[in-house]
């Protein structure tokens, strides 16, 4: 079955490729869409999808649980955040699926090895290309030399990068030369092994700006801090997701337009004030997935959205009324793809001797089986297509049921 | 003064011999410290003040209703911009550009980002209190410095944990936050290679317990207070270390002279001036100069220059940062207009001193030449040569590149139809881009 129809995609993307209609294009499978927000930082993921049935959570974490007044309840034991009430309503719809207790397959709690790790799709530290990146080597190609690939912001993320070309859409703010003078640039830098591909696909991309944003200039994002007034930071994570994600879902509802995309936000390492401090970023994330779903319109049927942090927080409260680095935490899948409305966990419970080292929410479920579950569904790759992906994951099943059949 | 500089300035002879040159820069004290600029600029603790005062006029002001937009001027912000705008304007005018990337780079090692902990009036006086004084001096003192300062006990959350068997922890149920003591050893020290426990992170974690910021205390802010502090002997990598202020500088002075600690701080030298990919053979070298010195930075400083291989030129992209000054510094400027400097560094994707987490920013070029990063660059290099001057773009384009220049650049440069055409394609040769 798988096999067969690995073979039908790479036959209808060579009609695609021959016919450079945007008919054949329509008509293929890739149609499907496919995005991932990475959370760097690490989410404290009992915040975000609270398990307030567990009757050791008030012990291990007071002071960190919102009202169960402010809270929205997710069928008795688990409730999303008070600032997730965009998450709510789509939860409502059999639209979200929180997935609860997951991490990586790695045990590092260094941010920085971990973020690459997720990434990366495997257990140590070596591979240099992006999961996401191998995903689309397994897709059929396009004939858009922009690729199907899409780096939301400023700045390739890890995950897309590698052998595909991937494109990248940035709202940015200074004059733009003419286009004599972008091709002149073009020239100068032609044998520059870096800067030459990278003007030639950027300017491949541009296309993205005049076709859909010529109704008027790009808003800025916003300058990191500075709208914050004394006193502690907000974090500037949340801020200008929803903004991007609109335009991003716009360049991703096209007809020809890419198919993948990432984003990465920022915010999440709250080891003080959490309960102050959290609220911003999930904000942003909350009102973020909810532009992309507009902005998709009839294609958020096809789309689904992945949304991933390296690792947990600790499941007690530190010193600083905030959490330090842990394990386990949630994931979310969201789309018009998803089988929703419900949360996906084995819980491990929360007594000393459940805790992962008694310190953090044990890990019950591996982040690469989630990604694999979703990827055969969503582009029905086999087993092969899923081990180039990820290797060294044989181990590991793709969970199953994750999107509507 | 590409590779170990910021690029070169129309009003700046390139020098005869260029290893003097920049072997001269090592000597003596900062020279940015010794100007009435930065004499001018707040403390520590003044920030502290400024930023302790900022929140009880929004308190008052939010409880009387009036409308802060109008009534509310940040002094944090002020003093934020007032010091951006110093050290971006000594980076573009300075003679001693070698020294100025040292500041940067060991800066950038010790990042404190204005992103978390209400931290951007502190990471100027940060720089100047912290960085600036021991960027030819021994690590251990930068360390110490540096783990002491307002802007890291804040940024990193350390101000306010608390040992749990204190007596602060016990009378208020309070506790440890790990951050400081994690990042202190991963990133500032001994690095993952230490091969280090959970156990020696909370350790180090309580050895600083008490490490706190305090308005009244000159010039840096910095205040240990007993009662917070986690009573009893600690282990650290199988040492035992006192209680007390003395135990946690005693566990910065060991961690600060670790072997992997050579190696670690090594690597990210050669990294940032000699190669993505550093020589086994230059780091090396490196790591055995801080080890046989004891970390002595003047001397790592000197071994960066002795290298052959950091003499290769254009094997590194320069960030958003040292791109926009070598801009500025072509053109002639001497000073920084803030914000709109900050705005330009934002779009370029690397805001000032606001780096995204504490490793804070890559010194990998695959992270600054996406197609995105890339052609923010032409733009902003198209917007900057639409700044009016007097100099002859071919002019500009030998006192900026020196011997770098290509010969097709410089005849693009010559027939190009404007002097702002003319510059865009001076700023985005690949000879411009990379140093």
């Amino acid at each position: 079955m798988n096999l067969s129809r690995r073979a039908t995609l790479l036959g209808l993307a060579t009609v695609a490729t021959l016919g450079r209609t945007r008919l054949a294009l329509a008509a293929a499978p890739t149609q499907a869409r496919f995005v991932v927000v990475l959370l760097r930082g690490a989410l404290d993921g009992m915040e975000a999808v609270i398990p307030h049935g567990d009757p050791d959570l008030a012990r291990l974490r007071p002071g960190l649980i919102p009202p169960a007044s402010a809270r929205h309840d997710l069928g008795g034991f688990y409730a999303l955040h008070p600032a997730l009430a965009r998450f709510h309503a789509l939860y409502a719809a059999g639209e979200l699926l929180p997935v609860h207790a997951i991490a990586g397959p790695y045990r590092t709690r260094s941010h920085f090895e971990a973020q690459d790790l997720l990434q990366t799709g495997v257990g140590q530290i070596g591979m240099n290309s992006g999961w996401l990146n191998r995903l689309i080597g397994e897709l059929p190609a396009d004939g858009d030399p922009g690729g199907i690939g899409l780096a939301a912001g400023i700045g390739t993320p890890l995950i897309l990068r590698g052998a595909e070309p991937v494109g990248a859409y940035a709202p940015v703010g200074f004059a733009q030369p003419d286009r004599g003078l972008y091709a002149a640039i073009g020239k100068l830098n032609a044998g520059d092994p870096v800067f030459g591909p990278a003007i030639a696909r950027g300017l491949g991309a541009r296309r993205f700006d005049a076709a859909t944003f010529a109704a008027g200039p790009a808003p800025d994002m916003d300058e990191a801090g500075m709208r914050a007034p004394a006193g502690p930071a907000r974090p500037a994570g949340g801020y200008g997701f929803p903004e991007l994600a609109a335009r991003v879902g716009t360049l991703l509802a096209a007809a020809d337009g890419p198919r993948i995309a990432a984003f990465q936000l920022e915010g999440w390492d709250t080891h003080v004030n959490q309960m102050q401090l959290l609220p911003f970023p999930l904000a942003g994330l909350d009102r973020g997935v909810a532009a992309l779903k507009v902005a998709l319109g009839a294609a958020w049927a096809k789309t689904c959205v992945l949304v991933i942090t390296e690792f947990g927080r600790t499941a007690r409260i530190n010193g600083t009324r905030g959490t330090d680095h842990g394990t386990g935490t949630v994931a979310f899948l969201a789309g018009g793809a998803v089988q929703g409305g419900r949360v996906l966990a084995t819980w491990p419970g929360l007594k000393e001797r459940q805790l992962f080292q008694n310190r953090d929410l044990a890990p019950t479920a591996d982040l690469r089986a989630l990604a694999k579950g979703v990827l055969a569904a969503q582009f029905g790759l086999g087993g092969a297509a899923l081990g180039r992906i990820f290797p060294d994951s044989a181990a590991v099943a793709p969970m199953g049921g994750l999107l509507r059949a | 003064m590409i590779r170990f500089g910021l690029g070169g300035r129309p009003d700046q002879a390139p020098p005869a011999d260029p290893r003097a040159w920049l072997l001269g820069q090592l000597d003596g004290p900062d020279p940015a410290l010794a100007t009435p600029e930065f004499a001018a600029l707040p403390s520590g603790a003044a920030a502290l003040a400024a930023l302790r005062e900022d929140r009880m006029r929004r308190k008052r002001l939010a409880r009387e209703g009036g409308s802060l937009k109008e009534h509310f001027k940040p002094r944090g912000r002020e003093m934020f911009r007032a010091d951006a705008a110093a050290q971006l304007g000594w980076a573009l005018r300075t003679e001693a550009p070698f020294r100025e990337r040292l500041v940067w780079f060991w800066a950038n090692h010790f990042t404190v980002s204005m992103r978390q902990g209400g931290t951007a009036a502190l990471i100027g006086p940060f720089l100047r209190e912290a960085i600036r004084p021991h960027v030819t001096g021994r690590f251990t003192d930068m360390v110490l410095a540096v783990e002491r300062h307002p802007a890291m006990l804040l940024y990193l959350g350390n101000a306010g944990s608390v040992g749990p068997d204190s007596r602060v922890g016990a009378r208020r149920h309070r506790g440890l936050n790990e951050n400081l003591g994690r990042e202190c050893m991963e990133l500032h020290t001994v690095s993952l290679r230490a091969g280090y426990s959970q156990q020696d992170v909370i350790a180090m974690a309580k050895l600083l317990t008490g490490w706190s910021v305090d308005p009244r205390a000159e010039p840096t802010g910095f205040r240990f207070h007993p009662f917070a502090h986690e009573p009893g002997p600690q282990t650290l990598m199988g040492r035992s270390f006192p209680p007390g202020e003395a135990g946690g500088i005693a566990a910065l002075r060991f961690l600060s002279t670790y072997h992997t600690t050579w190696t670690a701080l090594a690597t990210k030298l050669v990294r940032h001036f000699v190669a993505d990919q550093p020589p086994a053979a230059a780091v090396a070298h490196v790591a055995g100069v801080l080890a046989g010195t004891q970390g002595d930075l003047r001397a790592a400083a000197a071994a960066l220059v002795d290298l052959p291989e950091a003499w290769t030129p254009g094997t590194k992209i320069k960030t958003p940062v040292e791109y926009f000054l070598s801009v500025g510094r072509a053109l002639g400027e001497t000073e920084a207009k803030v914000p709109a400097a900050l705005g330009m560094l934002r779009r370029l994707g690397q805001p000032l001193w606001a780096a995204p987490l504490p490793d804070g920013w890559s010194d990998l070029g695959g992270d600054w030449s996406g197609p995105d990063a890339v052609l923010a660059r032409i733009d902003f290099a198209y917007t900057m040569a639409g700044r009016s001057h007097d100099r002859a773009p071919a002019a500009i384009a030998t006192a900026a590149l020196g011997a770098r220049l290509r010969p097709q650049t410089l005849a693009a440069v010559s027939t190009a139809g404007s002097p702002r055409e003319a510059l865009a394609l001076l700023f985005a040769s690949p000879e411009f881009l990379r140093r």
